[in-house]
């Protein structure tokens, strides 16, 4: 393989760029590879947008159709939970954007104090969420096998409405979109932090801050679309449907 | 060869971040806030709003869109119009059917 193969041959002027060895023959200079890099990621995180875009859809849908289900089951998730797992989240795009700069001032000590932070924060949203997931699990709100209409039929809380039976079978579709968008968004931070754990070596190894700092660059660019993908959920999930309409 | 079209490289430095971070940590209380006050019908447009200026906030600044060369932001910017275009095309697809049941 000589992907890593160092261009030759052309060195047209004095002036020529410099060739470090993780300069790619095709490219003429670092600043070009960058870039296309970049534009490579943003245009697999524009098919991720659509692949969540789905699911949104869905749930914009099904919200019209289903409103009552969909507020009563939207008002059993707890919004402290919410708020603070989107706190950790945003702190963590920090911490991730203070590894990108780290990198890029070949500051080792730095990118690796950024690494494990933003593991850190990642492992505590997974945690929080699982916390959510076994609450929903108690109530018997995981629609399937599991699932109870007893909450949203006779609800305990005198300041909600009661629902109709076969209306209250509907929540099962919010908490259906629910496990599928938070699940799949979860998946995408186990994955992150699968790949944060390899990058954290090789940034021990001396990785990353000998000027090439394309992949950390797109890691980077990937957990914030995470982010991105989380202050969207959050609103729509937790908050929206606090004080439904008449 | 003339010189490939690029970009100068833009290092994006702490005090911007940690500006970034206070600004997204406000807009979320906000949000969160503004989910307890009774808005009627305008909750969700707050609400969504928000996480639009959190949203736009995260792609200028953490994820250098400002700072970037043309092409990426209009790559941005174009992929972020289709998916608009593609809800609003569903949308008008499922409005029409139920006309006046909604």
């Amino acid at each position: 393989m000589d992907s890593q193969a160092i261009a030759t041959g052309h060195e047209e002027s004095p002036e020529a760029h410099e060739h470090p060895p993780y300069l790619r023959h095709h490219f003429v200079t670092v600043e070009q590879q960058a870039e296309t890099a970049s534009f490579g990621m943003w245009l697999f995180l524009l098919t991720e947008i659509m692949f969540f875009g789905g699911l949104f859809m869905a749930y914009l849908l099904y919200r019209n159709w289903y409103y009552d289900a969909f507020v009563a089951s939207s008002n059993t998730l707890g919004i402290g939970l919410g708020t603070t797992n989107t706190a950790v989240l945003i702190l963590s795009s920090f911490t991730m954007a203070m590894g990108v700069y780290s990198a890029e001032t070949r500051n080792r000590k730095g990118l690796l104090t950024s690494l494990s932070l933003t593991i850190m924060l990642g492992l505590v949203f997974l945690g929080i969420k699982t916390i959510e997931y076994h609450d929903k699990y108690t109530e018997h709100h995981i629609p399937g096998a599991n699932f109870s209409v007893e909450d949203f039929v006779h609800p305990t809380d005198k300041r909600d409405v009661p629902l109709a039976p076969d209306m209250a079978q509907h929540a099962q579709l919010f908490f259906f979109l629910y496990f599928a968008m938070t699940g799949m968004h979860a998946l995408h931070m186990i994955i992150g932090i699968s790949i944060l754990f390899i990058l954290l070596v090789q940034a021990w190894h001396g990785a990353y801050t000998n000027g090439h700092t394309s992949t950390i660059d797109n890691f980077g660019l990937y957990w914030h679309f995470v982010d991105i993908v989380w202050i969207f959920l959050f609103p729509l999930l937790y908050l929206i449907s606090r004080h439904p309409l008449k | 060869m003339s010189t490939p079209t690029e970009h100068e490289h833009h290092i994006v430095g702490p005090k911007i971040y940690l500006l970034i971070l206070c600004a997204l940590l406000v807009l979320t209380a906000t949000t969160t806030g503004a989910a307890f006050i009774n808005m009627g019908v305008f909750s969700p447009i707050v609400a969504l709003g928000i996480a639009c200026i959190k949203a736009v906030l995260v792609i200028l600044f953490f994820m250098h869109i400002r700072y970037s060369s043309k092409v990426l932001m209009l790559t941005v910017a174009a992929g972020f119009f289709t998916f608009l275009v593609l809800i609003t095309m569903t949308l008008c697809d499922y409005v029409s059917r139920a006309w006046g049941l909604w």
